[in-house]
């Protein structure tokens, strides 16, 4: 047996700005175990629901995570409209899928950057956040904020988008998407790419299941698991067909990502050509009794947010798993046997969002 | 696939104006809708403190007897909550950040005129 050497990965890395700390055990310089460590940057939100109501909690699930924010707050409101068994009216549901969809369009924008970054790529990072920066301009002008949106609220939404400006928004997705498409070209066809990615960070369909991965990292392994086709919002409305690939490795999940972006596109049209018109929000009096598991599908992954409430302002009970945690063990099984090289590239194609997962 | 795949995209940015702005010089214009920095027309609020218990973060601070309305603007996430509970809509967001701040703590007070102060009770 050759040598053991541990060599510590993370909490700071150049290729990885989150805290995730990893001890790498190589022979020579194969991984043969990775161990993970989390726990840097803990905030309690879950306690806070001690001091903060449950209308301002929207406000905390929002600020979970500074990607996703918007669906975080959606998941957040669902789970506490169901409890008090409230009916969003359908244009708040429209505007939500609108809002979710481009939210996840920048997500997996901003992760393309990051994974040709984190692969030596630079020229393709900056041209991919070129592309998101439009995006954010979007968002800025219908929601007030680049990335905290701030308009998921439980009853409804917060702000309204005026069907004028959603027909003119609509003409430049539509630049946008021509852009991105040139881009996810990049990622599909070119060699250093390939050389990069494919054959690395092998996670089997019997694996992937087993070890519960969620998102793009389990779709990337051939499963069709989404869970926007449980019907939430105006999903249901909408015809879409969860992205698969079947490669298994970090090239299948980059292209389940490239895939998803085009895939967002055409569902914000959709909506956008069906979205009613009426309120966006209803009353909501009283406060939450009861239990909720809702489950929302993130750029990332499954969400889970579990809400307990009895019959006070405050919620008795809050819980958050977000898919970062589900994707840590599939993440340590991909490390095992490769090159240390690769580490950076294979930690990266799962999304890894830490702040995410100390919640 | 070609290894020119990436070069389309290139001559285009080569032959195009910068994506970047020459920040300092030129800046961003914000949107209608961006949410800055909290504003209050002192003169219409009635100190009725609804603003202070919809507030998320406990940034704001009325003082109903004094006649002051203070804001703390590192505490302050501009969600605008406030903004929606206001009976008198005398709040309103900005569409500019709040400048910087140089000193923790130091919160920016406002005092409604009509309302002796404290500082005119003491003399």
């Amino acid at each position: 047996m050759a040598t053991r050497t541990v060599v510590p990965f993370g909490p700071q890395h150049p290729v990885l700005p989150e805290p995730i700390h990893l001890d790498l055990v190589l022979e020579d310089e194969k991984v043969v175990q990775a161990i993970p460590s989390i726990g840097f940057i803990h905030r309690g939100l879950e306690k806070l629901v001690e001091k903060k109501d449950f209308l301002e909690m929207t406000y905390v699930a929002e600020r979970i995570c500074g990607i996703c924010s918007f669906i975080h707050g959606q998941a957040y409101c669902q789970a506490v409209e169901t409890v008090m068994k409230i009916d969003v009216p359908e244009r708040a549901l429209y505007l939500r899928t609108i809002w979710g969809e481009m939210s996840r369009i920048h997500s997996h924008l901003l992760w393309l950057g990051l994974f040709a970054d984190g692969f030596g790529f630079e020229s393709l990072f900056m041209h991919s956040w070129r592309v998101r920066e439009k995006l954010l301009d979007i968002i800025e002008e219908t929601t007030g904020g680049r990335v905290i949106f701030g308009t998921a609220k439980v009853g409804g939404v917060r702000r309204d988008i005026e069907n004028l400006t959603l027909k003119r928004i609509e003409g430049e997705l539509k630049t946008i998407e021509k852009m991105s498409r040139e881009m996810t070209d990049v990622f599909k066809n070119d060699a250093s790419v390939k050389r990069r990615t494919v054959g690395i960070g092998v996670l089997s369909k019997e694996d992937a299941i087993a070890l519960g991965a969620v998102g793009p990292t389990l779709r990337g392994s051939g499963v069709a698991q989404d869970m926007r086709k449980l019907g939430y919002a105006a999903y249901p409305n909408i015809s879409w067909e969860p992205v698969v690939e079947t490669g298994c490795d970090c090239y299948a999940r980059c292209m389940v990502r490239c895939r998803e972006v085009h895939e967002s596109f055409s569902m914000i049209y959709q909506a956008i050509a069906k979205i009613p018109d009426g309120p966006v929000d209803v009353k909501v009096t009283g406060a939450p009794s009861g239990e909720y598991f809702a489950r929302v599908e993130q750029p990332r992954g499954e969400v889970i947010y579990y809400v307990k409430g009895n019959g006070s302002k405050n919620l008795e009970r809050f819980r958050v798993r977000t898919p970062t945690f589900a994707n840590v063990p599939p993440l340590v099984k991909m490390l095992g046997g490769c090159e240390l090289a690769d580490v950076p590239v294979i930690v990266l194609s799962i999304d890894p969002c830490i702040s995410c997962t100390e919640r | 696939m070609s290894p020119l795949s990436f070069a389309k995209v290139i001559s285009r940015s080569v032959l195009s104006r910068p994506a970047t702005r020459l920040y300092p010089f030129e800046k961003r214009p914000f949107f209608k809708a961006t949410r800055g920095a909290v504003a209050i027309e002192i003169e219409k609020c009635i100190l009725c403190g609804i603003c202070q218990k919809r507030c998320p973060t406990d940034a704001i601070i009325v003082t109903k007897a004094a006649g002051d309305w203070q804001i703390n603007r590192l505490r302050c996430i501009s969600c605008g909550a406030c903004v929606d509970a206001c009976p008198k809509k005398c709040l309103r967001l900005e569409n500019a950040y709040s400048p910087a701040v140089v000193q923790k703590g130091a919160d920016d007070k406002f005092h409604q005129p009509s309302k002796p102060g404290m500082g005119e009770t003491q003399a």
